[in-house]
């Protein structure tokens, strides 16, 4: 989909922060345009995700999985994961944070600082930092501290700063708050990689640039391994990184996209982060976006047991493809993906990401939406967006299992 | 009256050799009945304009002591509606000039339209926000105008000399002049540097600069003030006398005694 030239995705997106930072946001859609675009920039970011992140990831096709879903064989015909658990770090947050570190340096800014929930994308922004020789500051809300404990300790290895955020919610939304205000404070210097197509112009079109690479892998791997087009793509929402990365490379195309956000302990309930499918519109973090509030435009806390996904907004772009109808967005409850984490693991051998679990969850009725359309098996490619290691003290809690040895 | 009120006072500040002082406080900490009384206050003892200040659950150009107040406000029913309400209450008493300094996203909630309309019905002369730069917000800022109403724009640290003209098309009141690269209430703000800004600012927008941020103590104010500026905000350490006053007559003291001494500082300094 097109950008305007102020940022915007049909009537969402745009540049909603305090006037100090606008000449560095100006800046950055400059260097978007002069550099990120250019043979030599992409060159080096593409021989670094060649050979340091491991890419192009494969694409996988789950039959066991398919059939422990679809035992019949009447709605799933092919299933193909799109391993960006395998990408170094373990998720797709590493070609956005590789990309943007590197057009920091050629900007000459001296540090960087980031947001993180699950901790994925600090881990991603604090290896990108120590590859390419920047320090790294991480803004993570204390009860992520908690939950992700993995990730805080790896930040530290690192070389990272880890920085528990203690307003508000404590998670990602806070997190993203206090990286804002330092960023407002030390704009001249620091550059703040942001971690999802969220934010103000230009930072949702500059991310969704940088994660297209999952899409456009997927568009020919599936060409090469199964033949045409699948019949849909799938992947969990958040802010929508991973999503937006899958989607860019096949919204001209007849292929049926489909977001899934976190339903927490069910859309009604008041606890979830099911942004698209119960939110309003809104405006946080710098973009006109579907964001969750109450009648006063206070931002409400978001839940969702994955941390990734437990945020109150979403990108622009899928406000956008959400209005047009061009995407389908669905979501998982916290049961749900907890339990397809599980079924992920026993019947495919892969620990995948709670968020991504969100994604798995909504395979079943997606595959009978597709098949209904098509009249025939589907085929799904879905982006398998990050490993599970860091979630094993949820999975321990909730599943019970390491408890009972 | 609308903007005229906000003009005229500083017009008339300026023809004395007056420097304006601006007191903003964050509406519904710890209560609105409590916001009324010490806006009330601020007027009472030397204030010129008032800020009332809407809470915002994700207030990410303030500092600790703006956010924090934030928080509690809106559990003690702060909101736009809230900040509407102070408004009509002061202007049943008081003729000085009420800016609604907000988040925009309060006002998207609220509706663009409805809320310069329910502005311009209680007496309230014009709207701040902090994150709608001139690119944005054009519903609000047509109704706005239509029904005389002052956007204020903001002009920070690093906003370019090129950038300026754009932020300044269409102003009115006047332009609030960011001393920090910064959030509210960081201090240290490099006043005379500031106040040059500032200077030139009034020239090219041909309008009265007002500098906020980081402006605590009445030395900093007299400092802004000697350098030129028309007037100066003082924000967190009326929020933070307030939270620190146990009852409301406490609190409607402590903001007597803070905005009075402000007055007296700038009054005394000469010229």
């Amino acid at each position: 989909m097109a950008v305007s030239a102020l940022g915007y995705y049909d009537d969402f997106g745009g540049r909603f922060v305090a006037e100090t930072l606008v000449p560095a946001l100006e800046e950055l859609e400059n260097a978007y345009r002069e550099h990120v675009l250019s043979a030599a920039f992409q060159n080096e970011w593409r021989d670094m995700l060649r050979h340091y992140v491991g890419r192009p990831t494969p694409l996988y096709r789950a039959d066991r999985l398919a059939r422990l879903l679809d035992p019949a064989q009447k709605t799933i015909g092919e299933l193909w994961l799109k391993r960006e658990d395998l990408c170094h770090t373990g998720a797709h947050k590493i070609n956005n944070a590789l990309g943007q570190v590197l057009l920091a340096k050629k900007l000459g800014k001296k540090r960087i600082i980031a947001e993180t929930g699950a901790g994925q994308h600090g881990v991603a922004t604090a290896t990108a930092c120590a590859v390419l020789g920047l320090p790294c500051e991480v803004f993570m809300g204390s009860v992520d501290v908690l939950r992700q404990a993995p990730n805080v300790a790896r930040m530290q290895m690192l070389g990272a700063k880890v920085i528990a955020v203690e307003s508000g919610s404590k998670t990602l939304k806070d997190a993203m708050n206090e990286a804002l205000r330092d960023w407002v404070t030390n704009v001249r210097t620091t550059h703040y990689c942001v971690g999802s197509a969220a934010g103000p112009h230009p930072y949702p079109m500059l991310v969704s640039e940088l994660q297209r690479v999952i899409g456009d892998e997927v568009r020919v791997q599936f060409n090469q391994q199964s033949g045409g087009l699948p019949d849909g793509v799938v992947a969990c929402v958040g802010g929508g990184s991973n999503a937006i990365g899958m989607f860019r490379a096949f919204v001209a195309d007849p292929v049926a996209l489909y977001g899934v956000e976190a339903a927490g302990e069910g859309v009604h309930s008041g606890k979830h982060a099911a942004t698209l499918t119960a939110g309003r519109v809104g405006v946080l973090h710098g973009a006109r976006t579907m964001v969750l509030a109450d009648d006063d435009g206070q931002i409400v806390e978001a839940h969702s047991v994955s941390a990734g996904l437990d945020y109150p907004g979403v990108g622009p772009e899928h406000a956008s493809l959400m209005a047009s109808g061009r995407a389908t967005y669905l979501s998982a409850t916290d049961e749900e993906a907890l339990a397809s984490t599980e079924r992920v693991a026993r019947s495919e051998g892969l620990l995948i990401a709670l968020e991504t679990a969100h994604a798995f969850a909504r395979l079943p009725e997606i595959a009978e939406l597709e098949r209904n359309k098509h009249g025939r098996p589907a085929r799904l490619a879905l982006c398998l967006s990050g490993r599970g290691d860091k979630d094993l003290g949820t999975l321990r809690d909730r599943l019970g299992f390491g408890k009972d040895v | 009256m609308t903007v005229e009120r906000i003009e005229q006072r500083l017009a008339g500040l300026r023809a004395e050799g007056r420097t304006a002082l601006v007191i903003y406080l964050t509406i519904g900490d710890p209560s609105v009945e409590d916001s009324v009384a010490c806006a009330l206050a601020a007027a009472r003892a030397g204030a010129d304009i008032l800020e009332l200040g809407v809470p915002f659950s994700d207030p990410t150009a303030d500092g600790p002591v703006i956010a924090a107040a934030a928080f509690r406000a809106i559990h003690n029913g702060g909101s736009f509606r809230a900040a509407l309400e102070t408004a009509e209450a002061v202007r049943k008493e008081s003729s000085i000039p009420i800016i609604l300094f907000t988040y925009y996203n309060p006002l998207v909630a609220f509706g663009d339209e409805r809320a310069a309309d329910d502005a311009l019905r209680v007496g309230a002369d014009g709207f701040l926000v902090v994150d709608l730069p001139p690119e944005e917000g054009a519903v609000l800022r047509a109704r706005a105008k239509r029904n005389r109403l002052a956007i204020i724009p903001l002009v920070a640290p690093t906003t370019g000399l090129d950038r300026e003209p754009h932020l300044f098309e269409g102003a009115s009141g006047f332009v609030y002049y960011v001393s920090v690269t910064g959030v509210t209430g960081a201090g240290a703000a490099p006043l005379s540097e500031a106040a040059e800004r500032a200077a030139g600012i009034r020239e090219r927008a041909r309008l009265p600069v007002v500098i906020g941020f980081g402006i605590r103590t009445s030395a900093d104010a007299e400092r802004a003030a000697s350098h030129g500026a028309d007037g100066v905000v003082v924000g967190s350490e009326i929020v933070r006398a307030i939270a620190a006053a146990a009852s409301r007559e406490a609190r409607v003291a402590a903001v007597e005694q803070l905005v009075g001494a402000l007055r007296a500082g700038l009054d005394s300094r000469p010229r």
